[in-house]
């Protein structure tokens, strides 16, 4: 069964459109790209995924389950984790609390009045920072650490309830083009040993021929194309759409 | 009918003032989003100035009137170097911060009155030209009253064009919407703010020289209007001109013909009506949501870690002080430390809220009162004991904590907080007016401790070891998981919910903890004392808290603590030593906004690590 199966997404902002008729499934460990220009509406689509905004109409199903209209924090706990475009941690905390939140906030432990969050196993969120290659980073607070590092601390909190379905919107943003390149594979991988499905979007075109299995392309709030990297790098239509919006040449 | 028509009349004029100082105070927190508490204080010295100008002045309309705008535009003129001096640079602190310095003035000014106009209450001359009454439907109805009804809607046109034919005018307007964007634009913003600045002061001191023939000038103007004008501003909506000219219409109005009809709850109804504005319509009659400016972090709380060392040892001594040194005071030493102890407790509690929870709260007073109360009611009516007396103070201000904290935490900044006072003050009016049962202004008397208890030295102790424990209590939670999903909503409440945490639920469950343990606090209070009064939930006592945190700093539990500690034994010491104590409070609170913009306990924590990293 797909993980995600979204049909009809539809969502106005007074006059207007930003996401129209948008349609799409993702399977078990699969890596979907969502591509189109600045303003196309892939952050409205993610919004409507997790439950931050009500679609106009569309339906959003999690394993077979609907989950339209659900609030973000009862989405999550079905299974999507989800890393935003600007980043969201707590950043009166360190990078391992702001993990053991996600991994006590998992386990239901959150009305815990007594036991200091400082006394707690803090292992398996060390696992996961190390996974991610944020080991040394874990002790420092979150609010002064540099943006590609935050991105990291996002996917570390999208992964820690143990999710079947990933959105990654824009995660290697203000990365450094190998840094971009090695978070992606490395998602990739977890994506793939895990079986976890990963919609996310990018800007970056190397990064998205190398890891994406398939990609859809977004255009005023439509799906224009929607295919395997080669496929849609010979479409003619998302040609035109990156060319005439000038953000990324053909070449890519 | 006549009568009807009279009344709604004289509402009209009420609401013609109001909105003189509403228009004001709405403008300044448009552009500068400062919460303005001051605004009061120069509505009472636009009275002032009025009398003075307009009684040494030759009598006659230039006497007169000259007098009233010459005070306008001097206390537009105090305004401004209040702004050049204080608020300027302040302007990125936060709200609440303002809100500290802004209250030191209104301190200085209190007394910098008293001594320039003396206490007593000063009579101004009537208008001249306006002297007497003119009859409508057969009764007589003041002049000088319908020349004030007049004035308000004149003033809001002059705004109006002020505001939508000027360029000035443009971009207050713009920058009301948007400051950064009129920042972008390379307008002068310090002129902008400045100039706001001069206008609202203005506005407030006419409306204050405007009340010269109508009412007597004295030092309680201050405080009495400011609340009425949050109450207009809240409910017409932070930074609307219009919605301020329809809350004065509806206040003022409210005001005449709820004295008619409802005589019994006149003194709370402005603020019951506030509270069903403010659940029905989060941002008042006519605002708009405030752009969220603040990002997902970068906002510089600090972290939440194990008390350094040497503050370990430094509260541990202070500790076996407050038990050793006891036994060789005198009881007026032991009062004191009670109190102290007691402060402690309800300034700890409001730090959940404003701390870890990142809410504002105006009235935690309350919470700190129906605990008195309800060991007081329980004592009264049913003969309580003293101990389950003291377990019934926290049930109570628990449960009311949770009834009124269910609609405050909903909303944000400060209409949260206004929510926050108007639910004090229905309390308070509650406990002053339903005399059957509360005993009204006069309290109940009686409330003393169980024998065992009663010797001062044993309360004492008994005292410093609730609030001492409850203080720890409430440390404890603040570095367990549930204090860390406080501040997980207060950082980022975009993560908090995409992680799956509730963050109503949390805020909710923390406003009713904190306002239990404010309850413990109050209940202690009330066997201290012997007796419970309305003043214990007043508008005074919640600012005593305010101060205490704020003064501390807000950033840590330690923050709290050295400010109650510090507020109590400051109060204290300048109420024996000199008249003019508010003076040298507002002057304390002044500098220290300006010199420890994190309180007392961040200022003595960052000189420390500053020095550890020097090592
Ligand atoms: N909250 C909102 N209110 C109004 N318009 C919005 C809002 N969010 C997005 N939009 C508009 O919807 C369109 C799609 O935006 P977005 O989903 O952020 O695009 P993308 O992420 O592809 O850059 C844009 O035209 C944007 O201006
Ligand atoms: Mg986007």
């Amino acid at each position: 069964m797909a993980t995600l199966e979204v049909e009809g997404l539809a969502k106005s902002f007074g006059g207007v459109r930003a996401v129209q008729g948008v349609s799409f499934t993702v399977q078990p460990g699969e890596m979907l790209a969502l591509i189109g220009p600045n303003g196309a509406g892939k952050s409205t689509c993610f919004n409507m995924l997790n439950g931050q905004l009500r679609p106009d109409a569309g339906v959003v199903k999690l394993l077979g389950r609907p989950i339209t209209g659900l609030a973000p924090r009862a989405v999550w706990r079905l299974g999507v984790g989800r890393t935003f475009q600007i980043t969201a941690t707590f950043g009166s905390m360190t990078v391992l609390e702001n993990v053991q939140m996600a991994l006590l906030s998992h386990q239901r432990r959150l009305g815990g009045l007594w036991r200091p969050v400082a006394r707690m196993d803090a292992a398996p969120a060390r696992a996961l920072l190390e996974r991610l290659g944020m080991a040394e980073q874990a002790a420092r607070p979150c609010g002064i650490l540099a943006y590609g590092d935050l991105k990291r601390v996002e996917l570390a909190i999208a992964l820690a309830n143990a999710p079947k379905l990933l959105l990654m919107d824009e995660p290697t943003a203000g990365m450094a083009p190998q840094e971009r390149v090695a978070l992606m594979a490395l998602t990739a991988a977890i994506a793939r040993e895990s079986g976890i499905a990963v919609l996310f979007t990018e800007h970056d075109m190397d990064v998205v021929f190398a890891h994406a299995d398939r990609i859809l392309v977004l255009d005023r709030g439509a799906l224009i194309a929607e295919g395997a990297p080669a496929a849609v790098r010979a479409d003619p239509r998302v040609r035109e759409v990156y060319l005439g919006s000038g953000a990324v040449t053909g070449a890519h | 009918m006549e009568n009807l028509v009279l009344q709604a009349l004289s509402g009209l004029a009420s609401a013609s003032s109001l909105f003189l100082v509403a228009s004001g105070l709405t403008v300044i927190f448009g552009v500068s989003r400062v919460v303005n508490f001051a605004h009061g204080s120069l509505y009472m010295l636009g009275a002032y100035l009025a009398w003075t100008l307009v009684t040494s002045l030759p009598r006659g309309h230039l006497g007169f009137w000259g007098g009233v705008l010459g005070a306008a535009v001097l206390v537009g003129l105090i305004g401004l170097v209040v702004e050049v001096l204080l608020l300027r640079r302040i302007y990125r602190a936060p709200e609440l911060f303002q809100l500290l310095a802004t209250f030191g003035v209104v301190l200085i000014v209190q007394d910098l009155a008293l001594l320039t106009w003396g206490a007593q209450d000063l009579l101004g001359p009537r208008a001249p030209g306006l002297r007497g009454s003119t009859e409508i439907l057969g009764l007589r109805f003041p002049l000088y009253e319908l020349f004030l009804i007049g004035v308000g809607p004149v003033v809001l046109g002059l705004l109006w064009l002020l505001f939508h034919r000027t360029r000035w005018g443009t971009l207050v307007r713009a920058a009301t919407q948007d400051r950064e964007m009129v920042g972008a634009l390379g307008v002068n913003q310090r002129m902008l703010f400045t100039s706001v600045f001069f206008l609202g002061s203005l506005l407030a001191g006419l409306g204050g020289a405007l009340q010269l023939p109508r009412e007597s000038v004295n030092l309680h103007m201050d405080l009495s209007i400011i609340t009425e004008a949050f109450v207009v501003v809240v409910v017409g909506g932070l930074g609307s001109l219009s919605g301020a000219a329809l809350a004065a219409l509806l206040i003022g109005e409210l005001h005449a013909f709820g004295i008619l009809i409802v005589p019994k709850i006149t003194l709370v109804l402005v603020f019951l009506v506030m509270a069903i504005v403010l659940v029905v319509r989060p941002h008042g009659l006519l605002g708009k949501p405030e752009a969220a400016a603040r990002g997902g972090q970068g906002s510089a709380e600090p972290l939440v870690g194990p008390a350094p060392a040497a503050l370990r040892w430094a509260a541990l001594a202070a500790a076996l002080l407050a038990v050793a040194v006891p036994p060789f005071l005198g009881d007026y030493g032991i009062s004191v430390l009670t109190e102290m102890a007691i402060f402690v407790l309800f300034a700890a509690s409001l730090h959940l809220i404003m701390g870890p929870g990142g809410m504002a709260s105006f009235g935690h007073a309350a919470y700190f009162g129906l605990g008195a109360y309800g060991a007081a009611l329980a004592a009264q009516w049913l003969g309580a004991p003293m101990l389950a007396g003291l377990a019934i103070a926290p049930v109570m201000a628990g449960i009311f904590g949770l009834v009124f904290g269910f609609f405050c935490v909903r909303l944000s900044g400060v209409y949260s907080a206004m929510l926050t006072l108007a639910f004090a003050q229905i309390a308070w009016s509650v406990a002053f007016q339903w005399v059957e049962v509360t005993g009204g202004d006069n309290g109940i008397l009686g409330v003393w401790p169980d024998a065992w208890a009663a010797p001062k030295l044993v309360y004492y102790y008994l005292a410093l070891g609730l609030c001492l424990g409850a203080t720890l209590l409430l440390r404890r939670v603040i570095h367990a998981p549930f204090g860390y999903a406080l501040r997980a909503q207060r950082d980022s409440s975009l993560r908090a919910e995409a992680i799956g945490i509730d963050a109503f639920r949390i805020r909710w469950l923390g406003f009713g903890l904190a306002a239990a343990a404010a309850g413990v606090a109050g209940g202690l209070f009330a066997y201290g004392k012997g007796s419970v009064f309305p003043t214990y939930m007043g508008i005074p006592r919640s600012v005593d808290a305010l101060l205490m945190v704020l003064l501390g700093g807000v950033q840590t539990l330690s923050g709290p603590i050295v400010g109650a500690l510090a507020f109590t034994g400051l109060q204290e010491q300048l109420v024996r030593l000199t008249d003019l104590w508010r003076l040298v409070l507002g002057c304390v609170i002044v500098a220290l906004v300006l010199f420890f913009p994190q309180g007392l306990a961040g200022a003595a924590r960052a000189r420390w690590e500053a020095s550890r990293g020097d090592a």
